[in-house]
């Protein structure tokens, strides 16, 4: 095997470990599509980060979070749906993206590999980012665990039962702006959502605990982006889409399997 | 009276969106109390217990709580997506790290021991309740706050838990403050009601507040049910209020 296959492969399993707990979580609390529209928004920070001259990676990160709270925000004043304004924010900040970056006119921008993903060019730079960054959200992500269950089940019980739910909340917005920002390069800013939550959804009938569940995400992902990049290598397709379409046969795989649950 | 008092709300408002919600509202639970508080829906008895747990800051008023005081909380309406595979088990130890011995102590004192390894999602409206009043009764509050505990149970099933919780009380003295909408259901089991509508409509011990001339006017179409023998005069009128109430004066009191 080449070495650019292996640190894809190295990039595409640091992702979806990543992916297994924090895609749960979004599935548990409905935010596929708030999921969805910070990934959207990444392309504004990726227009930004090059336009000022900034870490891309930073300056994603910079804008998904202020994204988040702003949706915090808004969503508090309820004067629109929040599925309305999510949906305002992602294609707004998609396009702000690709207006910014249309105006760079010096720099050239592969924009078909930052909404699709370029697996296959995934730097060992990168893999600095993947990994490092990877192992430290999962650090606080294992802090969070329990305050964050506890908030999913019921904000209100959990505020009374002294969780500091605003900290708790703002987190976890913090560890899905960095999951995006790492997850760009590999899958694509499209298609960063269905990372987190096809897995997750996948495991869902055979766990039962959430832990389990979690754990079984990760390896579906990684499984994934294992049959995902063969599959690109087979037949020539493009890597990112190919790991999607692997996460998709497996949860079908995974709905058609009978399964009895005790209780 | 010279019991401890756990908890004082001194005349609480709150407007929502130009609405008064709550106004000038005041009551308190002692140690051993039950106190019931009872109105039509949409009275604010749950933006009250919001604002008496800290979740909600009232524009007027104060909640005087005891120091230290731990709370159990028992919210309404309560489902757990299905998407997340929790046990009872789990779920009762979210809020408190608890031993094993601990929770099952607590489903035993509520009767639900038996659904202790069932998924959260796959056990009963009844049973989830008593579920719920575990995990409030886990943290040894000194004060439980109940927000329509009987709901989603059939009729034997509120009755058996009305007595769980009176048993609750007497047999660990603590004070209970909860939210019901018939007050002969927990006439029994309470020491004091307080009946709201936005405002106190009027208070008292349940055998006074069933006769109670605001009382009958709130929830009087219910009362005429158990009450034969009540003649429906009206000479109650909420001017204590400053919004129009749907009661007063609607059509279908003739």
């Amino acid at each position: 095997m080449d070495d650019f296959l292996w640190r894809a492969l190295l990039g595409g399993l640091g992702v979806a470990l990543l992916a297994g707990p924090l895609g749960s979580f979004i599935v548990w609390r409905r935010m596929a599509y708030f999921g969805d529209t910070l990934a959207h928004s990444s392309l504004l920070g990726i227009g930004l980060g090059v336009l000022l001259g900034i870490n891309q990676s930073v300056a994603v990160i910079a804008v998904c979070l202020l994204l988040a709270v702003l949706l915090v925000v808004l969503e508090h004043r309820q004067r629109l749906a929040t599925d309305t304004l999510l949906g305002i924010f992602a294609h707004t900040s998609l396009s702000l993206g690709i207006v910014a970056l249309a105006f760079l006119e010096t720099v050239r921008v592969d924009l078909v590999g930052y909404l699709f993903g370029d697996i296959l060019a995934v730097t060992t730079h990168d893999l600095y980012w993947i990994w490092g960054g990877g192992l430290l959200i999962l650090a606080v992500l294992s802090r969070l665990w329990r305050p964050l269950l506890a908030i999913t089940v019921h904000e209100e019980l959990a505020r009374v039962e002294g969780v500091p739910v605003f900290a708790v909340r703002l987190g976890f917005m913090t560890l899905i702006a960095v999951v995006v920002a790492i997850a760009m390069k590999v899958v694509g800013i499209l298609l960063i959502t269905s990372l987190l939550i096809i897995p997750a959804a996948a495991a869902r009938r055979f766990a039962r605990t959430p832990e389990i569940m979690a754990g079984l995400a990760s390896l579906l992902g990684c499984l994934s982006v294992a049959l995902g990049l063969w599959a690109s290598l087979r037949w020539d397709t493009p890597a990112g889409p190919s790991v999607v379409v692997a996460a998709a046969a497996l949860f079908l795989l995974g709905a058609s399997i009978p399964v009895r649950m005790p209780g | 009276m010279s019991v401890e008092s756990l908890l004082s709300v001194h005349s609480v408002s709150l407007r929502w969106r130009g609405h008064a919600i709550l106004s000038d509202v005041s009551l308190q639970v002692a140690k051993g109390n039950l106190v019931t508080l009872i109105g039509p829906n949409g009275a604010g008895k749950t933006m009250l217990l919001k604002v008496i747990l800290g979740l909600t800051r009232p524009d007027s008023g104060q909640v005087e709580l005891q120091p230290g005081m731990r709370i159990g909380y028992m919210p309404q309406r309560l489902t757990v997506e299905p998407t997340l595979p929790l046990t009872v088990r789990r779920f009762v130890t979210l809020g408190t790290s608890a031993t094993r011995a601990q929770v099952s102590a607590a489903l035993a004192e509520t009767g639900a021991e038996h659904v202790l390894e069932r998924p959260v999602q796959n056990v009963s409206g009844g049973e989830f309740q008593r579920v719920l009043l575990a995990r409030a009764l886990l943290r040894n509050p000194d004060l439980l706050v109940l927000d329509e505990p009987v709901q989603a149970v059939d009729v034997i099933g509120q009755y058996a838990l009305y007595d769980l919780i009176g048993e609750i009380r007497r047999r660990r003295g603590c004070g209970i403050l909860m939210v019901s909408h018939d007050l002969h259901l927990v006439m029994k089991t309470t020491d004091w009601v307080v009946c709201l509508n936005h405002h106190v409509c009027c208070s008292g011990h349940p055998d006074s507040i069933s006769a109670h001339p605001a009382y009958l006017e709130l929830l009087g179409r219910d009362g005429v049910d158990h009450l034969a023998v009540y003649q429906h005069h009206h000479n109650h009128r909420h001017a204590l209020s400053d919004e129009p109430i749907a009661l007063s004066g609607s059509d279908d009191h003739g």
